[in-house]
């Protein structure tokens, strides 16, 4: 479905992305994880149109879609659930979710279902619905973020870092939520440096080191390898530190 | 005798009061729009008046248009002027930050009203009234007939731009992009166009604010600052980007401006405005009917 190959990003003359190639399979989830500043929000960004690679292509659904506005991205089926969630603080949540639809605005009754599903999803925004959202709580904020970009009704759902600032007990929550967006069947990569709870919910992952893809394999596969216990679940090097 | 005459002296400042305040709050409602949509104050909103103003004493004058006829014709034009501003100038720096494109509109008012001097010469253009027929009298005091258009526009325009950025996808899909950019263009809201649209529909409300108020009290070449100053009050005693404050400040202005001519001087009329909006920003920088909440919620 996406197929990312030897990708090159610069932010002027740094060189974020070091030749990055991957893939995700129609109904798979698919976890990235590396550590703070490996380029895991640049690959992000360089597939939904916001920086435009150097070199490198990168196809959804059999299209080159690098290059293109992320307008023109979203309208070709993927979601951004972005990191720190940027959900539009000024307005209600109710138009939060409309705007998720934006793409969609002239089937007004689908947006309509749409939200409907999304409230029922997450009762707490219901409730929330006409207050604004830079007044919900982080977790809800992150419900938000993700209920958006469902609205747009996407082929591909990205979400990066979504356990990102979030207290222990709700990054719980989050997860259980992308593990059921998985179970419905939907197609999801899923950006994180909780490598833990993230290959433990993935069908394959990625390990992302400054810029280049260092290891892959099936999510279980990588939660066992040695690199990845040692670098990132904190094991056999006398760590403590477990997100 | 006194008392009667007093009375009818208020009412008649009233009277005057609201309708220049109601031109004030569409000058507010034009920086409104377009800082809903961008965070940029648009020091060039005031030219956009004297456009309208000028733009219909032209069609007027020199192609015998008839009134409300012109009337569409100068919004139209000074629309046009807004979407070049918009798509032209604004559009090319839009890189450099918020700051920088606020005084890049100030540079556009000084050419716009250069322009406008070059063109039109320094003299001041009047109208014929929308309709004729002389003053009402109401009390002992003259209601001319043009007021009552100038109100009955104001408030069209009022109720139209309400329902546009509370109830469509458009108008809110603009407040989107005031919010948050990059998250605007990730839910697939064409940023451009909205910036766009912003410039267009404030020079036009601008423009409709001019024409109407041109048969009252004519216009020149270098009206807009002064417009634009006035307008700019309103906007922040009413809070930034509240479309309902801008025309409750407004009318405070004007009636303020009104009753100091009358009982003061009308020398001080236009300290007024000044004085209003530093008591403002002193006291109550989010306005009197800003939201503090979502004054916070934005970035500066
Ligand atoms: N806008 C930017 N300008 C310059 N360098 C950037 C920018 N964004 C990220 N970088 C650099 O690119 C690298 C990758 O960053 P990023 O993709 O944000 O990492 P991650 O999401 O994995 O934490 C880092 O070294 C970071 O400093
Ligand atoms: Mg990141």
């Amino acid at each position: 479905m996406l197929k990312v190959k030897s990708v090159h990003t610069y932010y002027g003359n740094i060189h974020a992305l070091k030749g990055v190639s991957l893939h995700v399979r129609p109904g798979e989830t698919v976890a990235l994880i590396g550590a703070n500043g490996a380029g895991k929000s640049t690959i992000v960004n360089t597939i939904c149109g916001q920086i435009k690679p150097l070199k490198g292509r990168i196809e959804f659904q059999g299209q080159p879609i690098e290059g293109l506005a992320p307008e023109e991205i979203v309208r070709r089926g993927i979601a951004l659930v972005p990191e720190g969630r940027q959900i539009f603080a000024t307005l209600t949540v109710e138009s939060n979710l409309e705007m998720g639809g934006f793409v969609h605005r002239n089937n007004h009754r689908q947006v309509r279902e749409d939200m409907t599903r999304m409230y029922d999803r997450f009762p707490i925004l219901r409730q929330r619905s006409r207050q604004l959202a830079g007044t919900l709580s982080g977790g809800e904020q992150q419900m938000l973020a993700i209920s958006r970009a469902l609205m747009s009704r996407p082929q591909l759902l990205v979400l990066d870092e979504p356990s990102m600032g979030l207290a222990p007990l709700i990054v719980r929550e989050i997860f259980s939520i992308i593990e059921e967006l998985r179970r419905e069947g939907r197609t999801i990569l899923l950006i994180e440096q909780n490598a833990r709870a993230a290959l433990q919910i993935a069908d394959r992952g990625y390990v992302l080191e400054t810029g280049k893809v260092v290891l892959q394999g099936e999510g279980n596969t990588l939660l066992e390898h040695r690199e990845v216990q040692r670098a990132y679940l904190g094991k056999g090097a006398g760590q403590i530190v477990d997100a | 005798m006194t008392e009667h005459t007093l009375a009818m002296d208020i009412l008649q400042y009233t009277i005057s009061g609201l309708t220049v305040g109601v031109i004030y709050a569409m000058v507010a409602l034009g920086y409104n729009i377009i800082y809903n949509v961008t965070e940029i104050i648009n020091f060039a909103q005031g030219e956009f008046v004297m456009l309208g103003g000028l733009f219909a004493a032209f069609f007027v004058g020199t192609f015998g248009m008839p009134i409300h006829f012109a009337f569409f014709s100068a919004v139209f034009t000074t629309a046009c002027v807004g979407l070049i501003m918009e798509r032209f100038v604004i559009r090319r720096a839009r890189n450099t930050g918020v700051l920088s494109l606020i005084i890049i509109t100030i540079a556009i008012s000084i050419m716009l009203k250069g322009s406008a001097m070059l063109w039109w010469g320094k003299d001041p253009y009047s109208l014929p009234p929308f309709s004729s027929g002389g003053p009402i009298m109401i009390g002992g005091a003259a209601l001319q007939p043009q007021a009552l258009w100038i109100f009955g526009v104001s408030a069209l325009v009022v109720l139209l731009l309400t329902l546009f950025f509370r109830r469509s996808v458009y108008g809110k899909a603009m407040l989107a992009c005031a919010d948050n950019p990059g998250a605007a263009r990730m839910v697939g809201i064409p940023v451009r166009q909205m910036v766009l649209l912003s410039f267009i529909l404030s020079a036009a409300i601008g423009a409709a604010a001019g024409v109407v108020i041109t048969p009252i009290s004519m216009m020149e070449y270098d009206r807009g600052a002064m417009l634009g100053l006035k307008g700019f009050g309103a906007a922040v005693l009413g809070g930034l980007g509240q479309f309902f404050g801008a025309l409750v400040a407004g009318a405070i202005l004007g009636l303020a401006e009104s009753f100091c001519a009358g009982y003061l001087s009308s020398g001080y009329k236009d300290a007024v405005a000044l004085v209003l909006l530093l008591l403002a920003l002193f006291f109550k920088p989010e306005g009197i009917f800003g939201s503090g909440e979502a004054a916070k919620l934005k970035k500066f």
